[in-house]
C-alpha cells in the first residue's frame, strides 16, 4: 500500500515534467513567480532546451492512426504522454523551435534588458536636421500638332529637397524644388507663380502656443474638404497647368502663404487662415496650354497669352469641424477672390480676379462598404455690378456627392456627381448677349468622375484612370497612369492627358490640342 | 522518511490535478493569444522596421513607427473583457517616397474600421474605404488582418494537440468563401501564449504561407515578439519584420489619434 503509493508519487513526478511545464493556473502577468527569468517558468527550460534548437522537441513520431485532421482529444490523457508527442495529429510533423528570445530569457536575462534599452531599429534616428527629397526628370510630347504650342509639352528636371528641424517645440519645414524646365517660355524666378528655377514649396514654423491651439506660419500647402481632385470650399492654389501637362500630382496644390491658426476642443475643432496677400491659381495663360480665347473666339495659346491682374489684397477662410460617430461634418467660409482669372477689365485688356465669397457645408462617412461624401458650397460673386456686367461672372451654387469603394482586393473605384449651378441665369443670358457673346454657358454644368486604381506585383506597381465627363459640356477628360517602383529609391511612371469635347468652348473641350504622353523617372531619397 | 515520500507524492497528485483541471480551454487560449498578440497594456509603441524580400531576393524595406491605444481599459481575458476597439497612428519613415505619410486607424470589433491617410506633400487628409483585410499591408506578406488582428469570431478553434511547449490549435474560417485560406495552424507557446508559429493551407489543402517568431523579449512584463517572418510558399518571397524601442502603458493620449496629429504629427512619441 505505502510502496504503491510511493512508486506512484515517483511516476507521477517523473513524468510530472510535462504537466508541470504547463503552468499552474496561468499566472496573471503571464510570469512564473517562482524563478526569476521573467518569460519562462523553471519547469519549461530543463525539458525543452536541449531539444528545441534543432527543432527536436517532438522527435516525429508520425503516428500513422491518425488520419489528417482527426485529432487526438486535446489535453494530455492523463498527463502522462511520455514525449508529449502522441498529442501531436498526423501531418503537423514536428513543432516549431522556440524563437531567440524564449532561449534567451532562460540563459540570461539580463542580456534582453539590456538590449531592450539600446536596440533601435532605425539607421538615420534623429540626426541634426531631417533631410529628404527626391530627383525627378520628365517629359511629355502633345500627340497632336497645336498651332500655337510646341510639340513638346513637357520637359524638365527637379530636385526637391525638404529640411525638418525642431528646435524645442518649434517644427521648422522648408521644401524647395529646383529645376530646369527649358519649355517654360519665362525662366525669371518668381516665387508666387512657380516660374523659373526654384519653385519654394513650403517655409514654414509649426507651433502650439496653448494645449488646443496649433500654429503654422509661413509657406505651406493647404488642402480641406472631401472631393476627389474636385474642390468646392478648398479654395487653396491650385497648379490646373502642372495638373494637365504631367507632373506629379503634389503639384496641383500650389503653396500658400499664410498664417493658419487652429483651436480643439470637444465641441469642435476650428482652422483660421489669413493670408495677407491673394495667392491666386496657377491657371492656364496659354504660355504652355493652348485655351479658348473668347475675344477670338477660337483656341488661342502663346499667341494670345492671358495677362492678368492680381488684387492687391488678401484673403480669409475658415473651417469649423467635429467628427460625430463616424461622421466627419464641416463647415467652410471664405472671403477672397475667384482664384482663377474669371474675370476681364477692358480698359486693360487684362483678365481679373473678382471678389468671391463662399459658405459651406461637408460630410462624410462610411456608407456600405465604402466611403461616402456630399459638399456643397455657395460662391458669392460680389463684385460691384455682377449680374449685369458681363465681364464679372455670377454667383455659383456648387454641389459633390462622391463614393469609393475597394471592389476587390487592391482594386478600388470612385465616383462622383459634380455640379456647378449658374445663379441669376437669365441677367448672365442678357449682360452677354449685349457684348454679343457668341458662347453662352449653361445654367447647369453637371460632371461625372470615376476613378479606377489597381496594384500589382506586390503593390509595386500602381494602374490607374481617373476619368471626368460632362453630359452638359459634352467634354471629357481622361488621366491613365501606370507607376512603378522598381526599388525603395527608384520610381519609373507614364501617363497622359487626353481630352475630347463636342464644343471647343467647353471647360475640356478648350483643351483638345494639348493631348500629351509623358514619362518620368525620380530617384527618392 | 516514508511519510515526507508520500506527502511529496500526494502533494504531486495534488500538484498534477490541478494542472490538469487547469489545462485551459481552448476559448481561454485564443483569447489569451488574441491578447498578447494585440492587446498587451492600455497603450503601446513600438518601431517596426519590415524587409520585404521577394524571390529574386531583392529587397525593400519599410520603417514606421506605430501607436496603438485600446478603448477597453482592462487586461481582463475573462469574459473577453480586454477585447474592444482600438485606434492605431501609423507614421511612415521609409521608403523615402512615403516619408511622413500617417495611417490612422479605427479598429471596429463589430462594423468595418475606419481609416485614414495623411499624405503631407498635399497636405490631404483622406478618408479611406475598409478594404478586403486580407490584402497585403505595404506591400509586404504580412496581411492588414496580420498587424490589427483578425476577429475571433471569424474562425472557429480546434485544439488539435499539445506538446512541451505548444498548445496546438487549429482555425478554421466561418465564412469560408470570403477568405483565401481553408484552415491556419497556430503553435500557441504554453505559457506566454504567444504564437510562434502559425502555418496557412489553402483551398486545395496545400501549406502556402507561414508566420515564424524568430525573437522574444519580455518589456515592461510582457511577453512580446520582437522579430518575426511571414514566408510565401507560394511566391518564394518573404518579410521579416522586427521590432524596437517597444514599450507599453506610455500614457499615449486619445487625442493623438485625431486629424489634428495627422496634420501634426506627435514627434515627441514618434522618437
Amino acid at each position: 500500500m505505502l510502496l504503491s503509493s510511493i512508486t506512484l508519487a515517483i511516476v507521477l513526478i517523473s513524468s510530472n515534467e510535462i504537466t508541470l511545464a504547463a503552468p499552474p493556473p496561468l499566472p496573471t502577468g503571464l510570469e512564473p513567480e517562482s524563478t526569476g527569468a521573467p518569460a519562462l517558468p523553471a519547469g519549461l527550460s530543463p525539458d525543452s532546451a536541449p531539444s528545441l534548437p534543432t527543432g527536436l522537441a517532438t522527435p516525429k513520431t508520425d503516428a500513422p492512426a491518425l488520419p489528417a485532421g482527426l485529432s487526438s482529444p486535446p489535453p494530455l490523457p492523463g498527463g502522462l504522454a511520455p514525449n508529449a508527442s502522441p498529442s501531436l495529429p498526423a501531418g503537423l510533423g514536428s513543432t516549431p523551435a522556440l524563437p531567440t528570445g524564449i532561449e534567451q530569457t532562460q540563459s540570461n536575462p539580463a542580456d534582453v534588458e539590456e538590449q531592450d534599452d539600446t536596440f533601435n531599429l532605425f539607421s538615420g534616428d534623429e540626426p541634426f536636421i531631417n533631410v529628404s527629397g527626391f530627383w525627378d526628370i520628365r517629359g511629355g510630347v502633345r500627340t497632336q500638332n497645336d498651332p500655337y504650342q510646341d510639340q513638346f509639352s513637357l520637359g524638365e528636371t527637379r530636385l526637391q529637397i525638404g529640411l525638418q528641424k525642431d528646435i524645442g517645440p518649434v517644427a521648422i519645414n522648408i521644401v524647395s524644388d529646383f529645376l530646369y524646365d527649358p519649355i517654360a517660355l519665362n525662366q525669371h524666378a518668381d516665387l508666387q507663380t512657380g516660374n523659373g528655377w526654384v519653385d519654394l514649396r513650403e517655409a514654414n514654423i509649426a507651433f502650439s502656443p496653448l494645449s488646443f491651439m496649433d500654429i503654422k506660419f509661413g509657406r505651406q500647402i493647404l488642402t480641406w474638404g472631401t472631393g476627389d481632385l474636385i474642390f468646392i470650399n478648398d479654395l487653396f492654389p491650385k497648379d490646373w497647368q502642372a495638373f494637365f501637362i504631367g507632373r506629379d500630382l503634389e503639384y496641383l496644390k500650389a503653396p500658400s502663404d499664410a498664417l493658419k491658426t487652429s483651436f480643439f476642443s470637444d465641441y469642435g475643432n476650428l482652422d483660421f487662415i489669413y493670408t495677407p496677400w491673394f495667392n491666386a491659381d496657377r491657371s492656364i495663360t496659354g504660355e504652355r496650354l493652348s485655351y479658348y480665347n473668347p475675344m477670338l473666339d477660337s483656341l488661342a495659346g502663346q499667341n494670345a497669352i492671358v495677362e492678368s491682374e492680381r488684387p492687391d489684397a488678401g484673403e480669409y477662410a475658415l473651417r469649423l469641424y467635429k467628427t460625430i460617430a463616424g461622421n466627419e461634418l464641416a463647415l467652410y467660409g471664405y472671403y477672397g477672390f475667384w482664384k482663377s482669372p474669371f474675370g476681364f477689365n477692358p480698359s486693360t485688356n487684362k483678365a481679373t480676379y473678382p471678389k468671391m465669397r463662399s459658405l459651406g457645408a461637408s460630410v462624410r462617412r462610411p456608407v456600405w462598404k465604402g466611403i461616402a461624401n456630399i459638399e456643397v458650397g455657395y460662391y458669392d460673386s460680389y463684385e460691384k455690378g455682377a449680374g449685369t456686367n458681363p465681364f464679372i461672372p455670377n454667383s455659383e451654387a456648387r454641389f459633390l456627392l462622391g463614393y469609393e469603394q475597394e471592389i476587390v482586393q487592391n482594386f478600388s473605384i470612385g465616383v462622383q456627381y459634380y455640379v456647378e449651378w449658374m445663379q441669376d441665369y437669365n441677367g448672365y443670358v442678357s449682360a452677354q448677349e449685349q457684348i454679343g457673346a457668341r458662347v453662352i454657358r449653361n445654367e447647369v454644368r453637371h460632371t461625372l468622375t470615376n476613378r479606377l486604381t489597381l496594384m500589382t506585383h506586390q503593390q509595386n506597381v500602381t494602374w490607374s484612370l481617373f476619368t471626368f465627363f460632362s453630359p452638359s459640356d459634352l467634354d471629357a477628360y481622361f488621366r491613365p497612369s501606370v507607376s512603378y517602383k522598381v526599388t525603395d529609391a527608384w520610381l519609373l511612371e507614364t501617363g497622359g492627358n487626353f481630352f475630347v469635347g463636342k464644343h471647343e468652348y467647353s471647360f475640356f473641350g478648350q483643351f483638345v490640342n494639348n493631348n500629351n504622353v509623358y514619362a518620368a523617372i525620380r530617384y527618392s531619397f | 522518511m516514508s511519510i515526507k515520500q508520500l506527502t511529496l507524492g500526494l502533494s504531486a497528485i495534488l500538484a498534477s490535478s490541478v494542472a490538469l483541471a487547469a489545462a485551459p480551454s481552448v476559448d481561454e487560449i485564443v483569447n489569451r493569444t488574441n491578447y498578447t498578440s494585440y492587446y498587451q497594456g492600455q497603450d503601446g509603441k513600438a518601431k517596426v522596421k519590415m524587409t520585404i524580400t521577394d524571390s529574386q531576393n531583392r529587397t525593400r524595406n519599410r520603417e514606421f513607427v506605430v501607436l496603438r491605444r485600446d478603448i477597453p481599459t482592462t487586461d481582463a481575458i475573462e469574459n473577453n473583457a480586454y477585447e474592444g476597439d482600438q485606434k492605431m497612428y501609423v507614421y511612415f519613415n521609409r521608403p523615402a517616397d512615403v516619408n511622413k505619410m500617417v495611417f490612422m486607424v479605427l479598429k471596429k470589433i463589430k462594423t468595418d474600421d475606419d481609416r485614414w491617410l495623411y499624405l503631407p506633400a498635399l497636405d490631404l487628409v483622406k478618408r479611406i474605404a475598409a478594404s478586403d483585410k486580407r490584402t497585403s499591408f505595404v506591400g509586404s506578406d504580412f496581411l492588414y488582418e496580420d498587424i490589427s488582428g483578425r476577429n475571433l469570431q471569424a474562425d472557429t478553434h480546434t485544439l488539435i494537440g499539445t506538446d512541451a511547449n505548444y498548445y496546438i490549435v487549429e482555425n478554421k474560417p466561418v465564412a469560408a468563401d470570403e477568405v483565401e485560406f481553408s484552415r491556419y495552424v497556430m503553435y500557441i507557446h504554453k505559457t506566454t501564449f504567444l504564437p510562434i508559429s502559425t502555418e496557412y493551407y489553402n483551398k486545395q489543402g496545400e501549406k502556402y504561407k507561414t508566420y515564424t517568431a524568430l525573437a522574444v523579449e519580455t518589456i515592461n512584463g510582457h511577453p512580446t515578439i520582437t522579430k518575426s517572418e511571414a514566408k510565401n510558399l507560394k511566391t518564394g518571397g518573404s518579410t521579416l519584420m522586427e521590432y524596437s524601442s517597444v514599450e507599453y502603458d506610455v500614457g499615449i493620449p486619445d487625442d493623438i489619434f485625431s486629424e489634428r496629429n495627422l496634420r501634426k504629427p506627435p514627434r515627441k512619441l514618434l522618437r
